[in-house]
């Protein structure tokens, strides 16, 4: 009896927190028809928003992947003073409003910024332009990576790399030899959410944008221009498109977890 | 750097560290350092007034004061679906898995604009609500709650939910077995055992909720000294041209933000050896 | 100004190749041979008009320089606008929702401090007014501003500090309620009747006609126009006050920006024409009053006559900015939510 209402108490939480509002775009997007819906995903505005949003993560993502891999490779396999003040660190962008993400990049390169004027006396542009939005998205999804690997890493402990270090195999090749296929599903379910979040950052990225519609609107901003516009078809039709790579992703996730946990078992 | 040595047998010890302390420092501490320094070039007393504003202050405790209750409530939910989920064995339980990390991966704009079309005065919820109860949950501070709830309830989930796996049922068993009710059992066993998750996942989500902005923009209603959030009285701050006042915002957020979660390591600490035990 | 500012600790390699790259993303994207681009950052009700203007006078251009040309737009609050352009973002022109927001841009010498001076009628090509949008067949009977207070109405109207609109709303509402002798009580107990601020004009009509708040919407009259239009001619009216304000929105050339980008032929060119019959006759298409009366009196039916005062009541936007909408003016003393 308890059991039955607990996992029906659990599955309501669920449905009307999670699954209600996910219903609700698609039903609103939908609500003039699918041609409306596609007719709003494929204007020019809404392609330049949805390549823009692509070329931003493209940049982003890697850039995290690399730093993200560092940090857990050297917070995970070696001891060294100051470490547990460098986690902390690493997670810090997880505790800053996405508002201020975007902030510290108008205060450090806006034309009345620290390193404005000499960027202007230069010719060069960083807010207001692909440089600001991808600095914006590389910070709030900063720690995307390195956090589901370090606890990971740790937990595998160092003892495989060191047998292969002994057997003379090089710093690369034992990465990609041994610490690489055993950490290889974490590291794509990282990419995974860090890539997510990318494409949907809204807060950070609309103070650094200048909504320029074609030039440096994002997919989330391009939502926001339409339900301005009283387009609300449209913006729910992007919307919905946002929602549907947020479930591709979450699947993608579910995916990965499984095979983990089968070559988890394999290896047990 | 001279002279010290990791302990470590494993090359790329200097690589990675450096690869780290660049990436760390080029893309939050350098821009952190900016915001740090902002507030204070007008002066420390206009920094302190900036702050001190009964708007900012109104603006403060309810993006705290809602992220607090917001973590708060996700603890009891997170539990129940995190229980659920390890202990049970249902069809679509593996659906209902994937779609806790939907908070995660949905835009916060998108969750924005669904919230608000379902809990507004004429939507499929607020509708119902408003006329049977009269109840408004859009543009109050509710609202706001309803949205952070949202955003952090995954974290308390997903972090209790390992814990809970490696926690062996032989455990309740054994309590069962010795004369306790299932909720002694739950209250002595299983409870201690999960406060050190349950305590991070209320971090977390607390952590992610006071910051928030795209969803809750969108349902708040932003009426001065009642539903405006924090974040959003920076960007109107950066409206007014006031830099300095915007930058004061953001650091006493982020100087309140981590007192909280200070608070919250410390509890931690204490509970860790009680809950070895 | 140039080079002499890069201190010293920033040549540190790390961040050098941090800037290379920022700079190689920076570089624009080729445009196509002989094509020119204008940016307009303008405020949020204008989108419509421009985008027609855009089309027309991009034809226009082609015909008399055979240049081809592209003018992209930015859309916000006006003050949003102006912090962008203030910050880097590179606005050919501005054409804001009022004079105190290109202004704070001519403050930081980006625009000439004699701007309002360089087109005809101090730089505004089209007008606007302030009206009430209500429900159909207007079931709480309101006439008039006076009506707005009474206990127990709902107003909409967005955020004086952020929306340029809310301060013609706020300014439209002083004015009448000077005449009648005590303006801060009256105009205390009007947003005391206000459930919801938004930052922009656009949302609170989003929050009035789509989400169904409130009994009156205090709005732009060509955005109260654009609503019944967008959202179904039967679902709301237009009610006149006795007395508004005329609203004045201003264009702007980025003198900085137009110089360095060698386009400030196109950009006066493009502000010019808005004073050209043709534009005069979009902006009333798109319920802008037009400037040139002929075509005003065209649109007689869409614009009735009213009793508007100017800003010049107020002694110019800077005086009205700091005695009303400045931290400690007036807004702030007589704004008390939840009483």
């Amino acid at each position: 009896m308890a059991r039955r209402l607990a996992l029906l108490a659990a599955l309501l939480v669920l449905a009307v927190l999670f699954l209600l509002p996910l219903v609700a775009v698609f039903a609103e997007a939908l609500r003039r028809g699918w041609d409306v819906a596609l007719a709003a995903i494929a204007e020019p505005d809404a392609l330049a928003a949805i390549s823009l949003t692509l070329l931003v993560a493209a940049i982003a993502v890697p850039v995290n992947l690399l730093g993200g891999v560092a940090a857990a490779w050297c917070i995970a396999k070696f001891d060294f003073p100051g470490k547990r003040l460098l986690v902390t660190l690493v997670e810090l962008p997880f505790a800053v409003s996405p508002v201020i993400s975007g902030l510290v990049w108008v205060l450090l390169f806006g034309a009345h910024g620290w390193l404005g004027p000499w960027l202007q006396a230069h010719g060069l542009r960083i807010v207001f332009a692909l440089p600001g939005l991808v600095l914006a998205t590389v910070f709030v999804t900063f720690p995307f990576v390195a956090r589901t690997l370090i606890p990971l890493m740790q937990d595998q402990g160092r003892e495989e790399e060191e047998a292969a270090a002994t057997l003379g195999a090089g710093g690369l090749q034992t990465f990609f030899r041994v610490t690489l296929p055993n950490i290889r599903w974490a590291l794509l379910s990282g990419v995974l959410l860090c890539n997510a979040r990318a494409m949907g950052e809204f807060g950070a990225v609309s103070v650094v944008s200048g909504h320029v519609r074609g030039q440096t609107n994002t997919m989330p901003l391009h939502v926001e221009i339409l339900y301005n516009e009283y387009q609300f078809a449209g913006a729910f039709a992007v919307a919905a498109l946002l929602a549907l790579l947020a479930l591709v992703t979450l699947g993608a996730k579910a995916l990965l977890e499984r095979l983990a946990g089968r070559q988890a078992g394999a290896a047990g | 750097m001279t002279g010290w040595r990791p302990r470590s047998a494993l090359p790329g010890f200097g690589l990675s560290l450096g690869v780290t302390l660049l990436w760390l420092s080029a893309i939050v501490l350098l821009p952190l350092a900016a915001l740090a320094l902002r507030p204070w070039e007008l002066g420390v007393a206009s920094a302190w007034e900036s702050v001190t504003q009964p708007r900012v202050l109104a603006a403060l405790r309810l993006s705290f004061g809602a992220a607090l209750a917001a973590a708060a409530l996700d603890v009891p939910l997170g539990l129940l679906i995190a229980w659920v989920l390890v202990r049970y064995r249902f069809p679509g339980r593996r659906l209902a898995d994937a779609m806790v990390d939907l908070p995660f991966a949905l835009p916060t704009a998108v969750a924005g604009v669904a919230l608000t079309a379902l809990y507004a005065p004429n939507g499929w919820v607020g509708e119902p609500l408003g006329a049977s109860l009269g109840w408004r949950i859009a543009f109050t501070p509710w609202g706001v709650l309803i949205a952070l709830v949202f955003v952090g309830l995954p974290f308390v989930v997903r972090t209790v939910e390992p814990v809970l796996r490696d926690l062996p049922a032989e455990a309740e068993e054994a309590a069962a077995t010795l004369g306790a009710t299932r909720a002694q059992a739950l209250r002595r066993v299983v409870l201690p055992a999960l406060a050190p998750a349950l305590l991070t996942g209320f971090g977390l989500a607390f952590a992610r909720a006071v910051g928030e902005y795209g969803s809750v923009i969108f349902i708040a209603g932003n009426l001065p000294m009642l539903t405006e959030i924090a974040p959003l009285l920076i960007v109107i701050r950066l409206e007014e041209f006031d830099y300095a006042g915007a930058a004061a915002v953001g650091l006493a957020m982020l100087v309140l933000a981590f007192g909280v979660l200070l608070a919250v390591n410390a509890a931690q600490r204490r509970l860790r050896p009680w809950a070895r035990a | 100004m140039t080079g002499a500012r890069t201190d010293p600790s920033f040549a540190a390699p790390a961040r050098r190749a941090l800037l290379a790259g920022a700079a190689a993303l920076a570089l624009p994207v080729p445009a196509r041979a002989q094509e020119a681009t204008l940016l307009n950052v303008s405020y949020d009700p204008t989108r419509e008009f421009y985008r027609d203007y855009n089309a027309a006078f991009a034809t226009q251009w082609r015909a008399r320089s055979g240049q081809a040309l592209r003018v992209n737009t930015s859309h916000g609050g006006s003050g949003r606008q102006a912090r962008s352009v203030i910050d880097g973002l590179e606005a050919d022109v501005v054409t804001l929702a009022l004079a105190y927001d290109i202004d704070s841009i001519a403050d930081r010498g980006l625009i000439a401090a004699d701007w309002q001076a360089r087109l005809p009628q101090d730089s505004a090509p089209y007008t606007s007014t302030i009206v009430f949008l209500v429900r159909k067949g207007n079931p709480k009977g309101l006439r008039d501003w006076g009506d707005l207070a009474k206990p127990g109405l709902q107003v909409i109207t967005p955020n004086p500090k952020t929306s340029g609109g809310a301060r013609w709303n706020y300014l439209a509402a002083w004015a009448w309620a000077q005449r009648q002798g005590n303006p801060e009580e009256f105009v205390a107990r009007l947003y005391r009747n206000v459930p919801v601020l938004d930052t922009g004009a656009r949302g609170s009509t989003t929050t009035f006609a789509q989400r169904g708040l409130g009994d009156v919407l205090l709005a732009w009259e060509n955005e109260a126009h654009l609503a019944l239009k967008e959202f179904g001619e039967g679902r709301f009216d237009i009610v006149a006050p006795s007395l508004s304000i005329l609203a004045e929105p201003p264009v702007a050339v980025v003198d900085r920006v137009v110089d360095r980008r060698g386009t400030r032929a196109v950009a006066e060119a493009y502000l010019q024409g808005l004073y050209a019959p043709e534009a005069q006759r979009l902006a009333a298409r798109h319920f802008y009053r037009p400037r040139d009366a002929a075509i005003l009196a065209e649109h007689a039916a869409t614009f009735p006559s009213l009793d508007l005062v100017t800003i010049a009541a107020f002694g110019g936007w800077r005086e009205a900015q700091k005695t009303h909408f400045a931290d400690g003016g007036a807004f702030d003393r007589l704004y008390r939510p939840g009483r």
